[in-house]
């Protein structure tokens, strides 16, 4: 019987974390496209509902009832699976997220080393499209993707390196108490632009949308996708973007702490101002996109293994001896 | 106990029949993806017996990086090629021989390796020690790999190192006609380099040397 109240205990919890997150992905595709239609002088989607907030519901809905199309020649256990996999990635990533010290699903002691798992794996939705598509524009996207995705993964491990050597846990409550005094972007400000930069490559983000880019390759991995596969592929990137949002605020922006711990500001739960964090974030997310014009392939490799990755290293070097010859490194345990 | 040994045994059950399916699956690719299938299962079972961060570590070396490559490598083939015939009678008895030698070989390393098994001296089982649950198991791995093995820790980064630099230096060629950006030449270029104004005699035009 206990068996069973915990059972239903936790499907509860887990409803009312990805209500909220697939609710907000809706409506921060919304905000991204009003973004950077502000930036190029357009209005933006400003006609369904009160400041057009219903347009995405609309789009969803017209995805939902349209016919899935199956390419004859491709995979078909592979190319439904995969956007099955982007999706369930993008969400079960979330349940690590802390949006108070108590307000997290699961507050488990390799929590950062969890996200940095499932983002690795993100990579697989993408290959397993563009493969099983059986078709050169999707196969060309996915290969281009997984060489980006892997080589700007290898820099944001080393970035979280850099903060965990100051923290000394990989708890992402324990990241965010170490932020106490001081959050990481100010002594740590270089890794913050370069981890912002990767996570723009690691969610395909404009101006690193080469596995999409629609100048050159249709629609890359998504080139077959119809109707809701095509839906999925499409919340699966937006629940990503907002989970580096959420990491990028866990790491540097002292994720649910408030920015100065006196009155007017300790006032509202830390689920506001982490929320607040995520949402400044995105919005410098989809001001890159409408601002930066798009990079060539090999300058985007050179700029992942050439300055990114030699200077992340060297930075984890400086930090370690810097904390170590003032004493200052963390000790736990 | 017993959800924990119904997941034990879900898992452990999968993880053999995608080991086994790696093998008879006729299409390389669906290969590859049952070799992730074990590594992800591989995974939840050492996070089941505790071992959380190998768990992660599993989840983000193997399937993150390396199983990526593998499939790289497998895609490249084409996808009508890629369909294996079933293996004939005779082909079966050829090969037979070779295959249980090197079977044999690595049975008997196997046995070897865990036959000579010794414990260090002071070994305790982790569920044993008192400080069990106040340090977690991150620190435990550290403690041991940064000091008791730290030369044959150094020693592996090292074999890794050479391994890498030697598939750098195996793989990389310079062709002598191909152009690169430079960004520093680029970038240092100057009006009176790279524009020169020319008087044009007619009917004669002009002769760019470059």
């Amino acid at each position: 019987m206990t068996y069973l109240t915990t059972f239903f205990n936790e499907i509860y919890k887990i409803i009312f974390l990805l209500l909220p997150v697939l609710v907000s992905v809706a409506l921060i595709v919304w905000l991204d496209r009003r973004v950077w239609a502000f930036v190029q002088k357009r209005r933006g989607p400003n006609v369904v509902g009160p400041f057009g907030l219903l347009q995405t519901m609309a789009d969803a809905l017209k995805y939902i009832f349209k016919e899935i199309i199956i390419p004859a020649s491709a995979d078909k256990i592979i190319f439904i699976l995969a956007p099955i996999i982007t999706l369930t990635l993008a969400l079960i990533a979330w349940a690590v997220i802390p949006f108070s010290e108590e307000l997290v699903l699961a507050d488990i002691n390799v929590g950062i080393l969890y996200l940095f798992a499932i983002s690795s794996l993100s990579v697989y939705g993408i290959i397993m499209g563009g493969w099983a598509s059986n078709s050169k524009y999707p196969f060309l996207g996915a290969i281009r993707s997984a060489a980006q995705m892997v080589s700007y993964e290898v820099s944001i491990g080393i970035i979280i390196i850099n903060v965990l050597v100051c923290v000394g846990s990989l708890n992402l409550n324990d990241i965010i108490i170490a932020q106490e005094k001081v959050w990481f972007i100010f002594p740590l400000f270089p890794m913050f632009v370069i981890f912002f930069i990767s996570a723009l490559a690691e969610t395909n983000r404009p101006p690193f949308d080469l596995p999409e880019a629609e100048s050159e390759l249709v629609a890359g991995y998504q080139t077959e996708y119809s109707g809701m596969m095509y839906a999925m592929f499409w919340l699966g990137e937006y629940a990503n973007i907002l989970l580096l949002c959420a990491l990028g605020s866990i790491l540097f922006l002292g994720g649910w702490l408030s920015p100065i711990d006196i009155y007017p500001f300790n006032v509202f739960p830390g689920a506001i101002w982490m929320i607040f964090k995520i949402l400044i974030l995105f919005i410098l997310f989809s001001l890159v996109k409408a601002i930066v014009p798009r990079y060539r392939f090999d300058q985007l490799m050179r700029l992942g293994w050439k300055i990114f990755l030699p200077l992340s290293l060297i930075w984890v070097v400086f930090t370690s001896s810097f904390l170590f010859f003032f004493d200052m490194l963390p000790t736990k345990g | 106990m017993l959800a924990h040994s119904l997941f034990f045994y879900f898992f452990s059950t999968i993880t053999v029949l995608s080991a086994v399916m790696v093998i008879f699956s006729r299409n390389t690719v669906y290969s590859v993806f049952f070799l992730i299938l074990v590594f992800v299962t591989v995974s939840v079972l050492f996070i089941m017996i505790g071992a959380e961060f190998l768990g992660m570590i599993m989840l983000i070396v193997y399937v993150g990086a390396v199983a990526v490559l593998f499939l790289f490598v497998v895609m490249m083939l084409n996808i009508v090629e890629q369909v294996i015939k079933r293996p004939s009678r005779k082909g079966f008895i050829n090969n037979i021989s070779v295959g249980a030698i090197v079977g044999g070989i690595i049975f008997l390393e196997l046995l070897v390796a865990i036959g000579g098994w010794k414990y260090k001296g002071g070994f305790i089982p982790l569920s044993m020690d008192k400080n069990y649950l106040e340090i977690s198991n991150t620190q435990q791995l550290g403690n041991i790999l940064y000091t008791d093995y730290i030369y044959l820790f150094q020693v592996a980064g090292m074999i890794l190192l050479v391994a890498m630099i030697g598939a750098i230096t195996l793989t990389f060629q310079k062709k002598p006609n191909v152009k690169r950006q430079s960004y520093t030449e680029q970038i240092q270029r100057e009006k009176s380099s790279a524009v020169s104004l020319v008087d044009v005699e007619s009917d004669k035009g002009v002769k760019l040397d470059d």
